[in-house]
């Protein structure tokens, strides 16, 4: 399919674009339009890999939500128009070297597993060669009532015959009230740090 | 995600019929449909400008545009675009040239992005998500980015203060908005658009808003909040010229200018018509009859072929969707010119304590109301008692006296048969939907446990 | 096009972050740091979820690690304005002092 390989192109270059703008800028607003242009890019990629639900999270959530947040935390931090905090040029230098060779040493390693044997997998106790599988390999990206089912420990990506996989197990749902409680913690924190306090100086 | 359905049809029709190579064909195909979205993205505002400008005019007592292009001065949106390209695109020297420049086409991209979603007929949908509504609802979220960088990057107080105004309100329209868009979604039971109107084919009784009381205030709810969303009068408090000047655009000009409208005009269709398609049949006319001859003429292609006759009841669907949809905007535009604005205070009060209340209420009721209509509606009977299903005189009935234990169930006519396709073994399960059947004593019930254990794994 | 080229993508996006956060000193471009790295990571579950049978399990866990992303994001600009407050900078190698 040459249109997904010309889709993935524009949007891989553009988050990793997007990236280094984060990194290379020196204006704290440009560097949140460069955050924008790379998880919209990246929230492109989860539609190519056919995970609909968690590409329109990323846009809603993080874009649309954190992003926001920290436009607005930007605008109520500047103590000038269009705030510039340079960083020195030996820094730079030696945050690029680290930088490069931490990249070099991901991809070394990723380069260094055979992601083809690695697809080789037990599945209910027998090796499948598992070519073209994985989650979604026809295309569809319905994932909500397979993820909504998997909260609930329902799990139809999975060999449900396998003897050992029997037995109730409550899924994600544990982990997702967790979440629901801390995000009602961060909420009271949050308002609580973030209350309007009298300034310890007068603002210049 | 199912990349261009629509497209499929007419590629097969160039390959085969007109001759054209397969890579060819895809691109003929993509630039006829994608030219037919950027019609609608394009053709909105240059209908509206001068309807709006129309409407407001016989509003107030006044003709409206009349000279450009004969009478009923048809031709002023060209007008005005001609005007607004010839404008100096000018960039304050305080502002952050990149960012200010920027602004315009996120506000603009994010109001047309939605549209890939939007289904405007049956197959006329560009990516036939199951998820449209929810991406419908995130990329309409996105519009916000480019009011508050655009404000931000003027480098004016008066943009400043309007964006901040903006952001705020169209972070919090956006909870309501969301809540109000669910309520549908429970009645239909999907989130997939395109599912949601072939729910409400038939006559217009059908339709969602006549589902109960509470859809039918959702949708009212829901209209208020998408013309807040959109920063329509009476919202309009990011521009409001009495105060702020021009709000966060107060900076812009020309090209860059208009490019704000376009969005702000393809957000209004845009929120109208997912009203449209989640309240009020889509692209169904409403019309039985009609509608079923429509159905038939799109059953035509249901090989992938391609056919003419289908291409016309799509193209007559589509046309009903966007007549409804600027029915509502006439709406929007009728209630701008009609009420005062709302001082900012006023307006985030009425989504903080009336609307977020109100949806979350509708919400409720919208759930609660089938259990309660089906508890008045069904005709109830005892079935068991301690454990053991009641007969006196050869008739099941129930003894008022010992109502410790008992199961009451409505009469086995009245439940709608549950659409499980499980296997056999789990007929069983059936048993305790349907209580009527038989009598279940514990044993059995703890085996029919067992198995709707073993079924859930 | 397959694992691996998502995989390249993610490790861009994760140095990138680690960068970010070792060379600003503003507080915000900090987070923005930590949000890169986070969408690195992600970016990593969901191809892995895609092309190997993690299944449905990288969707889940990216999807945790967005919304605990959010809440992470709003403390910490809380905590940066709380810092702006009493330093009237936002400048991270300003806050050397251990008093409130």
């Amino acid at each position: 399919m040459t249109y997904e390989k010309i889709l993935f192109f524009i949007f891989a270059m553009s988050a990793c674009g997007g990236a280094l703008g984060v990194v290379l800028a020196q204006r704290v607003a440009r560097m949140a339009f460069w955050l924008i242009v790379s998880l919209g890019s990246v929230a492109g990629l989860y539609f190519m890999l056919h995970a609909d639900f968690v590409a329109a999270t990323q846009i809603i959530i993080y874009v649309g939500g954190t992003l926001v947040l920290l436009i607005f935390g930007i605008m109520l931090t500047a103590t000038g128009p269009h705030v510039k905090i340079q960083t020195s040029p030996g820094e730079l230098v030696m945050g690029a070297a680290v930088g490069v060779t931490l990249l070099f040493l991901i991809q070394g390693t990723v380069r260094s597993v055979d992601w083809n044997k690695a697809a080789i997998v037990t599945s209910g106790g027998e090796f499948q060669q598992n070519e073209g599988q994985g989650y979604n390999p026809t295309g569809q990206g319905n994932t909500i009532r397979p993820l909504g089912m998997a909260l609930l420990g329902l799990r139809p990506d999975k060999d449900l015959g396998a003897p050992e996989e029997a037995g109730l197990s409550s899924g994600y749902l544990f982990p997702f009230e967790i979440v629901s409680i801390h995000l009602l913690v961060v909420l009271v924190g949050a308002s609580y740090l973030a209350r309007a306090k009298q300034r310890t100086r007068p603002t210049v | 995600m199912n990349f261009f359905p629509i497209a499929t049809n007419i590629v097969d029709y160039l390959q085969d019929s007109v001759g054209l190579t397969n890579g060819l064909a895809m691109v003929l195909a993509a630039l006829i449909h994608g030219s037919l979205l950027v019609g609608i993205f394009m053709g909105t505002p240059v209908v509206w400008i001068w309807g709006e400008r129309k409407i407001a005019g016989r509003i107030q007592d006044r003709l409206g545009p009349t000279r450009v292009g004969g009478r009923f001065g048809w031709l002023q949106s060209v007008a005005d675009g001609i005007k607004l390209i010839q404008k100096e695109d000018l960039v304050p020297p305080a502002a952050d040239s990149m960012l200010y420049r920027m602004a315009p086409y996120m506000v603009c991209v994010a109001a047309f992005g939605t549209m890939m979603v939007l289904p405007f007929g049956e197959t006329w949908v560009a990516v036939a998500s199951d998820i449209g509504l929810y991406v419908l609802v995130a990329i309409l979220s996105l519009e916000v980015i480019g009011i508050i960088l655009a404000g931000y990057s003027s480098g004016s107080k008066w943009s400043l203060f309007g964006g901040m105004r903006e952001a705020a309100q169209m972070v919090s329209y956006e909870i309501p908005l969301s809540l109000c868009a669910i309520i549908p979604i429970t009645v239909a039971g999907s989130l997939n658009l395109v599912e949601i109107t072939q729910l409400q084919s038939g006559w217009a009784n059908n339709w969602l808003i006549f589902h109960d009381p509470f859809v039918l205030i959702t949708f009212f709810v829901y209209f208020t909040v998408a013309t807040a969303s959109c920063k329509r009068a009476p919202f309009d408090l990011a521009e409001a010229e009495s105060e702020l000047v021009g709000g966060f655009h107060t900076e812009y000009s020309g090209m860059r200018w208009s490019f704000f409208f376009m969005g702000e005009y393809a957000a209004m269709f845009v929120v109208c018509a997912v009203a449209a398609i989640l309240f009020l049949g889509g692209w169904n006319s409403g019309i039985a009859p009609l509608d079923a001859a429509l159905l038939e003429m799109r059953a035509l292609s249901a090989d992938g072929s391609f056919q003419p006759m289908s291409y016309l009841s799509n193209a007559i669907g589509m046309g009903i969707l966007i007549s409804k949809g600027w029915a509502l905007v006439f709406v929007q535009v009728w209630v701008r010119w009609t009420l005062p604005r709302l001082r900012i205070d006023q307006v985030m009060i009425t989504c903080l304590k009336y609307l977020i209340p109100m949806s979350c209420f509708l919400f409720l009721g919208t759930i609660c109301f089938p259990l309660v209509k089906f508890y008045f509606s069904a005709q109830w009977e005892p079935v068991m008692e301690n454990g053991k299903q009641v007969e006196i005189n050869g008739e099941k009935q129930w003894d008022l006296i010992d109502s410790n234990t008992s199961i009451w169930a409505p009469k086995a006519d009245k439940w709608a048969k549950p659409n499980i396709s499980a296997p056999a073994e789990d007929v069983e399960t059936s048993q305790l939907i349907l209580p009527n059947s038989t009598p279940i004593d514990d044993g059995e019930l703890a085996d029919v446990d067992r198995q709707v254990a073993g079924g859930t794994r | 096009m397959g694992l691996e080229s998502y995989l390249l993508v993610g490790a861009v996006l994760f140095v990138s972050g680690v960068v970010c956060m070792a060379t600003k000193r503003n507080g915000i471009g900090l987070l923005m740091g930590v949000e890169l790295v986070l969408n690195g990571a992600n970016v990593n579950f969901v191809a892995f979820s895609r092309y190997t049978t993690l299944g449905l399990d990288g969707q889940i866990v990216s999807l945790f690690v967005i919304v605990l992303a959010a809440a992470e994001a709003a403390v910490a600009l809380s905590i940066a304005l709380n810092f702006y407050n009493n330093h009237l900078t936002i400048d991270v190698d300003r806050g050397d002092e251990l008093k409130g």
